[in-house]
């Protein structure tokens, strides 16, 4: 009981500190699943983002689904999910129960004008240690930049870049590397 | 069946959720506004800006409120949220399932190869997304940002603690 205490915990935590949304919580996963607990190697950390980008919904419900499957299979996925929402859920509950009124936060909002350029520079320093992870060389340097830019600017839907990707991965390995081979 | 309703609506919000954040606002605008008449579009904003000053993605945020408001009771909250969670938690079990047993696969460990400088530009998307004139307000935001930055990089700080830190001093600076 021990142990689905600690994996509800742990997601519990980063549930509570994701704000900005989707990929704010990539640099809380790395701190807390990765570096200190090592529940995922840190190159398998990369892999379990692809996979959560590959199904719908929340970046954090599915990286949480992914690590409690990997630790204790559906129950480990279980208490892992249920930490990672529950903090939201109780959140937004007591907004919507108590004050509608959006006056009453502006405490908060004063808080966030600051939160909002750090939670930029959490993500920053995630990708500097993503793209040493990613064992990418030279010119492949280009291909997470150039996406980047096609999300923000062409608005390309990132699936779209995950499965050209899956099976762009396939044709280099197998044409390619084994052509210049 | 009130319940069910918002069930089911927040199942399909959820189904056809992907890419997250606000990739899915318009969607989930239509079913809640347009479709159902459950909120007023000021209602709407207002649990937008409600996200962004709250922790967790916005699918579950809408979906706790808005089934709060409908029903006036946390049994509706209850019922939309594992409506909008539960397609990802099912079809990311289903992959996870399938990666567990098939991740030495060839196939599968060329697709990775691919995917893996793709990760890194999503994750760089999203931060070119965030540099906009919502979070960059002023000169001090830089100055927030570049404290972050070095207490991440050099010092290698929790960004737990960062986060708490940057609250406070946005409390007393702003």
């Amino acid at each position: 009981m021990k142990k689905y205490l600690e994996m509800f915990s742990v997601f519990f935590k980063i549930g509570a500190f994701t704000i900005g949304g989707g990929y704010a919580m990539v640099p809380l996963i790395e701190a807390e699943v990765v570096d200190k607990k090592k529940w995922i190697e840190k190159d398998e950390f990369i892999d379990t983002l692809a996979l959560a980008q590959a199904s719908p919904g929340p970046i954090a419900v599915n990286t949480a689904v992914f690590v409690g499957f990997k630790m204790d299979r559906y129950k480990g996925a279980f208490f892992t999910t249920l930490g990672s929402i529950l903090p939201s859920f109780l959140i937004i509950l007591a907004i919507a129960m108590f004050f509608r009124q959006l006056k009453d936060m502006e405490a908060v909002e004063n808080a966030f004008k600051a939160i909002r350029p750090a939670v930029v520079a959490l993500i920053a320093v995630s990708v500097i240690s993503l793209s040493k992870n990613s064992r990418l060389k030279g010119i492949g340097y280009l291909i997470p930049i150039v996406v980047a830019l096609a999300v923000k600017y062409l608005k390309i839907t990132p699936i779209l870049f995950i499965i050209l990707a899956a099976i762009g991965g396939n044709i280099y390995v197998n044409v390619i590397k084994k052509g210049g081979a | 069946m009130i319940y069910l309703k918002l069930f089911i609506t927040f199942f399909k919000i959820g189904l056809f959720s992907f890419g997250g954040g606000y990739a899915m606002l318009p969607l989930i605008q239509t079913e809640v506004v347009d479709v159902n008449s459950w909120i007023s579009i000021s209602e709407f904003t207002d649990i937008v800006a409600i996200s962004q000053v709250t922790p967790g993605p916005i699918a579950v945020n809408s979906a706790t409120y808005i089934g709060y408001t409908v029903t006036n009771s946390v049994i509706g909250s209850f019922f939309a949220t594992l409506g909008v969670t539960l397609p990802s938690v099912i079809i990311m079990l289903i992959i996870c399932n399938f990666f567990f047993k098939f991740k030495n696969n060839k196939y599968v460990e060329n697709a990775f190869v691919g995917l893996r400088p793709v990760v890194v530009g999503l994750v760089l998307s999203a931060m070119l997304l965030l540099i906009n004139k919502e979070t960059f307000i002023d000169y001090k935001s830089i100055i927030f940002f570049a404290l972050a930055f070095l207490a991440t990089w050099k010092l290698k700080m929790n960004p737990i603690l960062i986060t708490l830190l940057a609250g406070i001093a946005g409390y007393f600076i702003y």
